[in-house]
């Protein structure tokens, strides 16, 4: 069973498929962590209709399974790019969408991913933002500061120190829902695992899988504590 | 002219009148002391005046800077910011910054102002320096030259305060106002506090103190308000307020503060 030729062949299968994994980790974290500090602005706007936009917007992420996401924003663009096809007299826009095509996998994952981790993340910030007192934020006008000199100089880095806990526990999240991205044939680690129940009948290389999830995610762990620990220097 | 000046100020918090049209003047030099029950608008006055609340109508002059005439202009922040470094204020909560230890939760301000100054690339060091060294002084002034490398979460109450003071004052503001400031402190702490504003009072800083306090306050001002129900029920000297109140209301306060 655990040969060695067999050995040689699935290791570095699942290598590619956990640097598959590991993209799509990365990239969504860069983008939905900043993306998520611009949606968290907007819900918490004094502008109506942008603070409705956005919480409606995180309603509907939250409210909806991530696979529905990622199945919406693949197929999304070439069904309707057909049916604009199909359209008597188009206008100018359903000309234009017409001319859409289906999208590529792998940005289709890093769209929804990011975009679904940003409206989880931007909850987070709020939540974090919202909980400073007012009394620093009138500290830092009574002394002459800018609000974007209060945000960046003062209020960020305690926000920080209270959303490292909830932020970890949704970024070890992200790490084990970068396997929903198989649903639209991306080659991630459990894919790289489960070809060989099909090609050779083995079921171990799946469960080995679940090895390479826990490393990274118990090297996460000791990393986020790293950063507690650090900013532990002071109390709030 | 008054370095301070409120005229006929107003303002309401929905159906509640905090302020019912409270005027006064303060010189260069003088502190003011308010004293007055709880919820008789003395933290509202404040407040306004440093720009925290928006009153609903009437006067305020700081320094000759009109900061406010009874209606709402259209301005840059930085008009408004401008006004807010000529006035400083210390919170009853300190309000101080966690995650700066004492030294930058005094100089960050000052700082950040520094930043703009045109010649802040050219001399760059020597502004820092020269920041860092006034609020050493600042912070020797108030006792706390041993805890500049202190965090706030290491400190009392008393040493919290006498630094949010000493941050207050890195900015020479004009006029500095204190929303009562040992309010929030066991009474063994107060006596710090006090000591280091009667030392300003005696280097002819301008003050204006919210207090309970009634013998500080006594001590210390050289004008004193009574308000009551969002009016001045009284003002005038300590020794005309403390000791011969005329009114009723002033007379049943204060007797509430003496054995």
């Amino acid at each position: 069973m655990f040969e060695r030729e067999i050995l040689e062949t699935v290791i570095p299968r699942l290598a590619d498929g956990f640097i598959v994994t590991l993209e799509i980790f990365f990239l969504t974290l860069l983008i939905s962590l900043p993306a998520g500090l611009i949606i968290s602005f907007g819900s918490m706007s004094k502008f109506k209709p942008l603070k409705l936009a956005t919480k409606t917007l995180v309603a509907v992420i939250r409210g909806t399974p991530l696979v529905l996401q990622l199945i919406v924003i693949f197929y999304g663009p070439g069904l309707l790019a057909s049916w604009a096809q199909s359209v008597e007299n188009p206008n100018f826009l359903i000309e234009w969408i017409a001319t859409w095509h289906v999208m590529d996998r792998f940005v289709a994952v890093i769209a929804s991913f990011s975009l679904n981790y940003a409206c989880y993340f931007s909850e987070i910030y709020r939540g974090g933002i919202e909980s400073i007192s007012k009394g620093q934020y009138e500290a830092c006008q009574v002394l002459g500061m800018t609000k974007t000199q209060a945000f960046f100089k003062v209020v960020l880095m305690q926000v920080v120190k209270r959303i490292i806990p909830p932020m970890s526990n949704e970024i070890i999240t992200l790490v084990k829902d970068t396997s929903l991205a198989r649903v639209i044939s991306i080659y991630e680690l459990i894919w790289a695992g489960e070809v060989f129940i099909k090609l050779n009948g083995l079921l171990w290389p799946l469960l080995a899988t679940g090895i390479f999830y826990l490393a990274f995610n118990g090297l996460l762990t000791v990393v986020f504590g790293k950063i507690e620990n650090k900013l532990n220097y002071y109390k709030t | 002219m008054s370095i301070l000046e409120v005229k006929d100020l107003k303002k309401s918090f929905g159906k509640t009148e905090v302020l019912k049209g409270v005027s006064f003047n303060l010189e260069e030099g003088e502190v003011l002391s308010i004293i007055g029950s709880s919820g008789s608008g003395k933290t509202t006055i404040l407040r306004c005046i440093n720009q925290l609340e928006t009153a609903d109508s009437g006067y305020i002059n700081v320094a000759g800077n009109v900061f406010f005439d009874g209606g709402i202009k259209k301005e840059s922040a930085s008009e408004k910011r401008k006004r807010q470094l000529l006035v400083g204020l210390v919170f009853q909560d300190f309000h101080l910054f966690p995650q700066y230890n004492v030294l930058d939760n005094v100089t960050l301000a000052a700082k950040l102002l520094a930043k703009e100054r045109a010649d802040y690339k050219h001399n760059k060091k020597q502004i820092i320096a020269e920041i860092e060294e006034k609020a050493k002084v600042l912070l020797a002034k108030v006792g706390l030259s041993e805890k500049l490398s202190n965090y706030p979460c290491e400190l009392s109450g008393g040493q919290k305060q006498r630094v949010s003071i000493a941050r207050a004052l890195i900015m020479e503001p004009k006029v500095l106002f204190f929303d009562e400031p040992t309010s929030a402190l066991d009474p063994e702490l107060t006596g710090e506090i006090l000591k280091v504003i009667k030392g300003l009072a005696e280097d002819n800083v301008t003050m204006v103190i919210v207090t309970h306090e009634m013998s500080f306050a006594k001590a210390v001002s050289s004008k004193v308000i009574f308000m009551d129900n969002g009016v001045i029920e009284e003002a005038g000297t300590p020794e005309e307020v403390f000791d011969n109140p005329k009114s009723e209301r002033t007379k049943a306060f204060i007797s509430k503060f003496e054995d």
